[in-house]
């Protein structure tokens, strides 16, 4: 049996005791799938897991506090319902966590690169996995694609690839694509050293749009109606357009994950202008996991950010 | 209070009502000189420091913000400058990928019978600033001159 067939008949076997299970169906376009509410059987013939699963699923689940869900969960959308599931936003016991072994999800941003000179991403009549590769067709003939090429870069430093707190695995269990994030992503672009940096975000942040597609889109961000982004006293945030104001979303965003963001970079891929917002996020991860050791998501046991030592062995503070 | 032009840079210092404020309130009656680059607020705790007031202030233009509250077990709340110490030491880590240098944000501790001590921090701190000069502010950013609130500006 096919992984999406023994993902099916798992989907199949939880239903009953669940209002709905999310997973992903076919998208607006051939490139990119979409969240899929499974809530009869009829549903399943619309689902599918793989390259095109992108969206995170764990997004809805405290809106569905207090009803039995299922999802299907990559390593990273299990991370968002273990870290959830820490802060009580969701009960663990309502959630049916259906795992498989992800082998990567698709970057459209990069296919749009490579296919540049050829067509847009939109204009990809249909996509089929091929093992290693993908192949496009482009109203220029067929297209070949590395996964490895255009596969997302949060799985190329993927140390989680399989749901590690489901409630039913389905199929085998493969390495981790990486044994360990370094963060020399961060390393690097800190590297470029600050006046270089503010230019950088001066530059990026004039392009956004203030959508807030990077806080729709992010499974940890709850406060939803009440984001004190929205708040007129205190006035967190003007309503220019000026970078100050908007840069100042990213960082409250970036604040109100720290200990938190589990780096599924929904954020980031939901942004319409391709605007870089998950470095931020994965700038104070790095400094929680070097402080406190703390993998949000994975770990067990109160947030750092909740609870203190009274000596703390990690951090030294300055001898003035 | 308005800028000397060169001379004065803009810190803000939030400070605990308990301790630094104290202390700063015993450096002045001690009459220890101080620079005035400092522009204190006063906060019931460290811990109520949101990391995001420090942020505000960066992002707004300030060139300096050192936050100060009671020492490690001397808290007036028992644990407030506990969670403040883990929440400002995890802000320093957004610092340089944002673009802003990080020696432009400190906190320490300072009671409020350690007047000669707040003295010695404002002026490291102050003398750290002015060595790293003014900031300069985020594209579009105004100095904070109140820039959310036109007719404030114009009193």
């Amino acid at each position: 049996m096919s992984i999406q067939d023994e993902l099916k008949s798992a989907i199949k076997a939880a239903l009953p005791d669940l209002s709905c299970v999310i997973g992903w169906g076919a998208g607006p376009e051939p490139l990119r799938a979409a969240p899929l509410f499974i809530r009869g059987e009829a549903d399943l013939q619309n689902f599918s897991a793989g390259f095109l699963s992108v969206n995170n699923p764990a997004l809805y689940l405290p809106a569905l506090k207090g009803s039995k869900v299922g999802v299907v969960a990559k390593g990273c959308d299990a991370r968002s319902v273990g870290q959830l599931a820490t802060e009580t936003l969701i009960i663990r016991e309502e959630v049916h966590v259906i795992g498989y072994p992800c082998e990567g999800v698709i970057d459209v941003d990069k296919v749009a690169a490579a296919l540049a000179g050829v067509c847009e991403p939109g204009e990809v009549g249909a996509l089929r996995e091929d093992g290693d590769n993908v192949a496009l067709d482009t109203p220029k003939g067929e297209v070949r694609l590395a996964k490895k090429d255009i596969a997302a870069d949060k799985c190329g430093r993927c140390i989680f690839p399989n749901a590690e707190n489901a409630d039913v695995f389905v199929g085998i269990r493969r390495a981790p694509t990486v044994v360990e994030d370094a963060y020399a992503d961060i390393a690097a672009f800190e590297a470029r050293g600050t006046e270089e940096l503010k230019a950088f975000w001066e530059k990026e942040m004039s392009r956004c749009i203030r959508c807030y597609a990077c806080r729709n889109a992010c499974p940890l961000c709850v406060c939803r109606d009440h984001c004190i982004a929205a708040s007129r006293e205190p006035h967190w945030i003007g309503q220019t357009d000026d970078v100050p104001d908007k840069l100042f979303f990213q960082v409250i965003h970036a604040v109100h994950l720290s200990g938190r963001c589990t780096g599924c970079g929904e954020c980031e891929r939901a942004c319409p202008l391709g605007i870089p917002v998950l470095k931020l996020k994965r700038a104070l991860s790095r400094r929680v996991e070097n402080l406190f050791g703390y993998k949000a998501g994975i770990a067990t046991g109160t947030p750092p950010l909740l609870t203190f030592n009274i000596e703390e062995s990690t951090i030294k503070e300055r001898d003035w | 209070m308005s800028v000397l032009e060169g001379k004065e840079l803009r810190v803000v210092g939030f400070l605990c009502n308990w301790c630094s404020y104290g202390g700063a309130d015993t450096a002045g009656v001690g009459r220890f000189t101080q620079p005035t680059d400092l522009r204190i607020i006063r906060v019931p705790c460290s811990g109520r420091i949101n990391p995001l007031f420090v942020m505000k202030a960066l992002v707004g233009g300030a060139d300096g913000v050192l936050v100060s509250g009671c020492h490690p077990r001397d808290c007036h709340y028992a644990e407030g400058n506990y969670y403040a110490r883990r929440r400002l030491e995890v802000l320093k880590g957004l610092l340089p990928v944002l673009g802003i240098d990080p020696r432009r944000f400190e906190y320490t501790w300072v009671s409020a019978s350690e007047g000669q001590r707040w003295q010695h921090v404002v002026e490291t701190f102050t003398a750290q600033i002015h060595a790293l000069g003014p900031a300069q502010p985020f594209a579009g950013a105004s100095r904070p001159a109140d820039r959310h609130r036109p007719d404030a500006a114009a009193v």
